[in-house]
């Protein structure tokens, strides 16, 4: 058994997804192989050769994989896939991205964001936003999964040493291009990674608002989460959703202001360690799954205890 | 230019489902059904192209049981042009949906063929994809801005960083994210209207396709429960109980 996994990198760097896959693959068992797809990306290569765990590093480094455009990477992928028994991506906008595209020129029915691995062919998935956990068992000879990070500690980054193989492969399939990127940039943690996470919501009532949350965030080493209902208002940009259908957070604290607890946005938060909910109606289902719930104006509490952290 | 949508009948997005006593499944008895979130932001997304001259024809499609013909309707009623059910008993998955789907482009040659990014019930984020690569079309997934013109169609992409814009060469599929539109209500009038639009009903033998699953399903479970926390007092009593008790920060 050999399993194939995408790298989610910038070029340079391995990004913090991909050690929570190769974990995943570790679980399945097997030789393990790293493909780093990009352009100019041979110190991600390198950077993949050092993880704990890989075997071998396929790099495909080629103009056409510039930015990770799912037609040529799935292409790619469907082609070096072949010769493997497990194909994983990090459940990344990246990876759910491509891996569909993958697996249906693969003739496989793909299985998303795994959260356990229960044997070589069988995995644990949440199903209707987070309410129910179905245990799945796949027929393909090539299984490809997708991997939600939070469910699976990363692997170490060092301490391997696995050669490098350049591949050739894949094209540029010719029928998408490349426009261009709307990137945030920030000097707090990535959210889904961060140790501490402290989320607005539409409690939160304007932009400028937030920045009581950034204040938060900022003296607790926080990332700043929101629930659609903020992000839909224009209070926090798209990428800072946490949800069912945005980011799947589970830091160690999470802190909810101004949240009310739809089902939605708990499905992205309550695998977190302690839950925080300020919240100013008593009765807000956030407090359901809230370790420590304070009903309070958020005007008040939340500067409040900036002071006191 | 004609467009396909195709659109799924859910449970409803309010509904807290529970798994069943005897783990084969959710239960999924006397709820209430609708139609998937998402799929309603693509037919909104069809219409609009239609309101705008882009658009000529817009066909709604499903897989799944006789009931999703009510959702077919909803989508008429919304503003799409005609509709095609694909009558399965069968709890058909994506690469089957996608398969099934494509046979429908093959027969309908739409230009541009509009999804929701996921289902709200399986959650599994693939179909449009998969769709996409046997059609053998590029994809702009997570649409948050589609701009149709002289062949292309400019997408904004909600992803992890931010946004990414790529122009994609139609045919093509788009699926939709939460923030490409705010859909409309179905009139009364537009709801009776959609009454005597036409619905074909297919099936996946008569299209060729075999639509079995190909990943069986052994339990559905609950997740594990958090037990209930505490209130305190005030922000005070919070940050002690943060420092001293969970010892967090
Ligand atoms: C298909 C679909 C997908 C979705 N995906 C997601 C998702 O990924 N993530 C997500 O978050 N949601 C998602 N939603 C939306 C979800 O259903 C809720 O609408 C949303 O989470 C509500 O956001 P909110 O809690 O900020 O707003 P509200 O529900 O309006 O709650 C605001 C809260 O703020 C409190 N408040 C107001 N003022 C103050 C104050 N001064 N001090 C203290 N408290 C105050 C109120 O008491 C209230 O509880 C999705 C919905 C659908 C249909
Ligand atoms: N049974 C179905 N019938 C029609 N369209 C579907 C069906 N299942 C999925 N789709 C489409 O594919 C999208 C994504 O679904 P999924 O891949 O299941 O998350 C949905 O929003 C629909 O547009």
């Amino acid at each position: 058994m050999s399993i194939l996994v995408y790298a989610e990198h910038d070029n340079t760097q391995i990004k913090g997804a991909t050690l929570n896959t190769i974990a995943a693959a570790k679980a399945i068992g097997g030789d393990i192989h790293v493909l780093v797809a990009g352009q100019n990306c041979g110190a991600a290569a390198e950077a993949a050769s050092r993880i704990d765990g890989v075997a071998k590093v396929l790099v495909a480094d080629n103009a056409a994989f510039a930015h990770q455009l799912a037609e040529n990477v799935a292409s790619l992928v469907a082609e070096i896939g072949k010769g493997y028994s497990h194909i994983l991506a990090p459940a990344t906008s990246n990876g759910k991205n491509f891996a569909p595209r993958a697996a249906a020129l693969l003739d496989s029915q793909m299985i998303s964001e795994i959260s356990g691995v229960v044997s070589a062919d069988t995995f644990k998935r949440p199903i209707y936003a987070g309410n129910a956990i179905a245990t799945v068992q796949s027929s393909d000879a090539i299984k490809v999964l997708t991997v939600r990070g939070t469910a699976f500690d990363p692997v170490k980054a060092e301490g391997g040493s696995a050669a490098v193989e350049a591949v050739a492969g894949g094209k540029d399939v010719g029928v998408s291009k490349f426009v261009g990127e709307e990137l945030a940039k920030s000097d707090r943690p990535e959210l889904t990674a961060a140790r501490i996470v402290v989320s607005g919501g539409r409690g939160m009532g304007s932009s400028d608002n937030f920045k009581i949350i950034e204040a938060l965030a900022d003296k607790l080493g926080a990332a700043v989460g929101a629930s659609r209902a903020a992000v839909d208002a224009g209070y926090a940009p798209n990428d800072m959703q946490v949800g069912q259908t945005g980011k799947i957070v589970a830091p160690e604290l999470y802190v909810a202001v101004g949240i009310s607890g739809a089902i939605q946005h708990l499905a992205g938060m309550k695998d977190s360690k302690v839950i925080v909910a300020i919240n100013k109606d008593e009765e807000a289902p956030i407090f359901q799954v809230a370790d420590y719930g304070l009903v309070a104006d958020l005007f008040t509490a939340v500067p409040e205890l900036t002071k006191l952290v | 230019m004609k467009v396909l949508v195709a659109v799924k009948r859910v449970v409803d997005y309010n509904v807290k489902v529970r798994v069943k006593p005897d783990h084969s499944d959710v239960d999924l008895n006397n709820i209430k059904m609708a139609l998937n979130p998402f799929c309603e932001i693509a037919i909104e997304e069809a219409v609009r192209l239609k309101e705008k001259g882009i658009a000529k024809e817009i066909v709604a499609v499903s897989v799944g049981p006789k009931e999703a013909q009510e959702q077919i309707r909803t989508a008429l009623a919304l503003g799409a042009d005609r509709g095609i059910l694909v009558e399965t008993a069968e709890k058909v998955q994506p690469l089957g949906i996608a398969k099934v789907l494509k046979a429908l482009v093959d027969q309908e040659k739409p230009d541009l063929i509009i999804l929701g990014k996921q289902s709200i019930d399986g959650d599994n984020n693939q179909t449009g994809q998969m769709l996409a690569a046997l059609a053998g079309v590029s994809q702009g997934t997570y649409a948050s801005k589609v701009d149709v013109a002289g062949g292309k169609v400019t997408v904004v992409r909600e992803i992890d960083g931010g946004l990414q814009t790529v122009e994609i060469t139609l045919p093509a599929v788009v699926t939709t994210d939460l923030r490409l539109n705010e859909p409309r209500y179905a009139s009364l009038p537009n709801i009776m209207k959609a009454k005597k639009k036409p619905l074909d009903v297919t099936t996946p033998d008569a299209l060729g396709i075999d639509v079995k699953p190909r990943v069986a399903t052994l339990k559905v479970e609950p997740p594990s429960e958090r037990k209930a926390g505490i209130k305190v007092a005030d922000v005070a009593e919070l940050a002690a109980k943060l420092k001293n008790e969970a010892k967090v920060i």
